[in-house]
């Protein structure tokens, strides 16, 4: 049996999440789902993980502090001890107060600037990358499913039978 | 559905109130002075009284943005609310406390201070109240110096070595206001005319603004004010569950961007008046912000705290995590929102390094060291690692151990803005401190769950009711 792509195409995003828990809770598994604007509810149908995102953040963020004490730290004590407001205080602690600007915005800038690229490169999205997108229409007022038949165990026309009952208004086929 | 109010939270209540009896017997029995004590009541007063504000704060934002997921629990600050009267009468025994001379928390208000001219037998007077005072300061507190027993944010003429590291010439433009000048005048005549060596240029500069009058006058309207908006929002609101119109729900609308006008304003200059005319010397811009950040989250971490009580009760089924996760997001972000204020206040001072400025800093610093360090651990830090991350916020646990240490945080923080201008070294955090925090601790706990009780605990005819039980983040 070759394997198969069938793209189902909604008009209604409500319909479309409505097929979506109905395919899925007869054991279809969905592929992907291709929408212009993101649809409540869905990740969790579809089985799309919790993201990670978060926790690169603090990762970056505290890559960033770091960064930021150990220039200051080079900077303002070690290399050239700076004498700030005449405070005879020239341990980096005792400094801290005149960092903390400093600190805060290497701390948002690596996070901020971390998570941006980050999210770039997981989703793919850099120079030169073509479009995944199967169906021009699903930018503008219309939604699409995808699903693999290799991933399931049902054939491709049960598949496309349960898409047109639950409202799909267009069914198409391709070889994977 | 409506709340009981179960006989056992009721005697836990109780019984905290009982430790604030228990705490002020202590004080009177173990002979701490009296400054000590009212400065204790300011606190506790203040503290409440910014929950309670904060709970009406958060009813008038959430109509005047329209918000819907906090349609659910709405009842609970406003209950929060009716603790209001309470807590103002508080500080208004408090400030009443100073003006008839009971206590010096408001140091300003001593008229002879801001006198120009005063006569040889006044001036003989004023300074045998003085020595009275200290007296008697001395005679309740042996270890106190009894120049340190009014509370005065004097000059310190006794400044330690310490402090000129920081003040090097650290004086005001004014006369050491301890030191006794009458034997100066010891053959003019009585009624000789002479410039009043007490004269403080600087609170005289501020009567303007800072005089008893005026003073009172505006804690009467903020409080008058503040009341009458909580008593409005919950009459429309529990008028509404029996209506069922929406006609209610566009006055409490209309009625909230007026509050947050008049809020906006008075949060501020309530912090100038009760707070920071502790330290009549100094002042700061910020100030009433960093009040207000404080006063903020400890209402949303209040609010945070009774909904979990009612929900772990078997009430607010219809509040769940995700509901949660934006009260902690609430209660994350303006922790670090106080924190930001602190920092801009602190950055500043530290970095001009100004005398008049920095001296507040200073008396912090050399006194309250570590309660002072503390003070941020406590409400920035551990609260910015611990809800952090999103599974913390939806879990109630998570909320109510973070929740206690913010409260409890928190009212150091308002402790740190009084105790320094009032009692300087003289402080303590003993039987006295933590009884009156736990008594008026029961005391907001009693009035708020009791006015919960009063009414359904959902606004079911609130336009935004249904939205917020679908509330899905």
């Amino acid at each position: 049996m070759s394997n198969k792509v069938i793209y189902g195409l909604f008009d209604d995003e409500e319909i479309l999440l409505k097929s979506a828990k109905d395919m899925v809770s007869k054991g279809v598994r969905i592929k992907d789902v291709f929408s212009p604007f993101p649809i409540h509810g869905i990740d969790p149908v579809i089985g799309v993980p919790r993201t990670r995102l978060a926790i690169m953040s603090f990762i970056y963020g505290a890559i960033g502090l770091s960064l930021a004490w150990l220039m200051m730290w080079y900077m303002n004590i070690s290399d050239w001890p700076l004498d700030i407001g005449g405070k005879p205080s020239q341990a980096f602690y005792m400094n801290l107060t005149a960092f903390i600007p400093v600190s805060f915005e290497m701390t948002v800038f690596c996070a901020a600037h971390g998570m941006a690229l980050t999210y770039l490169i997981v989703n793919s999205l850099y120079p030169g990358q073509q479009p995944h997108n199967p169906d021009n229409r699903t930018t503008d007022d219309k939604f699409m499913v995808q699903i693999n038949t290799a991933d399931n165990k049902k054939t491709a026309e049960e598949i496309k039978s349960m898409l047109s009952s639950t409202g799909a208004i267009e069914i198409t086929e391709k070889e994977a | 559905m409506n709340y009981t109010l179960t006989k056992n939270t009721r005697n836990i209540l109780f019984g905290m109130m009982g430790l604030g009896v228990v705490g002020l017997i202590y004080a009177f029995v173990a002979g701490i002075e009296g400054q000590r004590i009212w400065a204790n009541l300011l606190v506790n007063g203040l503290f409440f009284t910014f929950i309670a504000l904060a709970g009406t704060l958060f009813v008038a934002i959430q109509y005047a943005a329209e918000a819907g997921w906090s349609a659910g629990f709405k009842r609970v600050p406003e209950a929060m609310g009716q603790y209001l009267p309470v807590g103002g009468l508080v500080i208004l025994v408090v400030l009443a406390g100073s003006a008839f001379h009971v206590n010096h928390i408001y140091h300003w208000m001593d008229d002879y201070l801001t006198t120009e001219k005063t006569t040889v037998q006044d001036l003989r007077a004023y300074e045998e109240g003085l020595q009275h005072h200290a007296a008697h300061a001395e005679h309740h507190d042996a270890a106190a110096p009894a120049a340190e027993g009014h509370g005065h944010d004097a000059p310190h003429a006794e400044a330690t070595p310490a402090a000129d590291k920081y003040v090097s010439e650290a004086k005001f433009p004014v006369g050491p206001e301890h030191d006794l000048y009458a034997a100066n005048y010891e053959k003019a005549a009585p009624t000789d005319s002479i410039a009043n060596p007490h004269f403080d240029e600087i609170i005289a500069g501020k009567s303007g603004y800072l005089n008893k009058p005026f003073f009172f006058a505006r804690a009467i309207i903020y409080l008058a004010i503040w009341i009458f908006f909580t008593w409005f929002f919950r009459k429309r609101s529990l008028a509404e569950d029996l209506a069922g119109d929406e006609v209610k729900h566009k006055k409490n609308m209309n009625a909230s961007g007026w509050f947050l006008v008049f809020f906006a304003v008075t949060s501020s200059t309530m912090a100038w008046d009760w707070v920071m005319s502790v330290d009549p010397h100094w002042f700061s811009t910020l100030f009433g912000w960093y009040v207000f950040s404080g006063m903020f989250v400890t209402g949303l971490t209040m609010i945070t705290l009774i909904s979990i009580h009612l929900k772990r009760n078997g009430y607010f089924q219809h509040i769940n995590e995700n509901h949660l996760h934006d009260l902690g997001k609430f209660m994350f972000g303006v922790s670090v929102f106080w924190a930001y204020l602190w920092t801009s206040q602190f950055l500043l001072i530290w970095y001009a390094n100004i005398p008049e400025e920095v001296t507040y800093f200073q008396d912090r610093w050399e006194n309250y060291k570590v309660l002072w360090v503390a003070n941020l651990v406590i409400n920035f830090i551990f609260p910015f690692l611990v809800l952090m991350s999103r599974d913390a916020k939806r879990n109630m646990a998570y909320l109510v151990v973070a929740g206690v240490v913010i409260i409890c945080g928190h009212w150091l923080d308002v402790y740190l803005m009084i105790m320094p201008g009032t009692v300087k070294a003289n402080y303590g955090i003993g039987l006295l401190e933590i009884g009156m925090f736990a008594g008026f601790a029961g005391l907001f706990g009693y009035v708020t769950l009791n006015a919960l009780s009063k009414a359904p605990l959902v606004a079911k005819n609130h336009p935004f009711v249904d939205e917020a039980s679908h509330h899905h983040i």
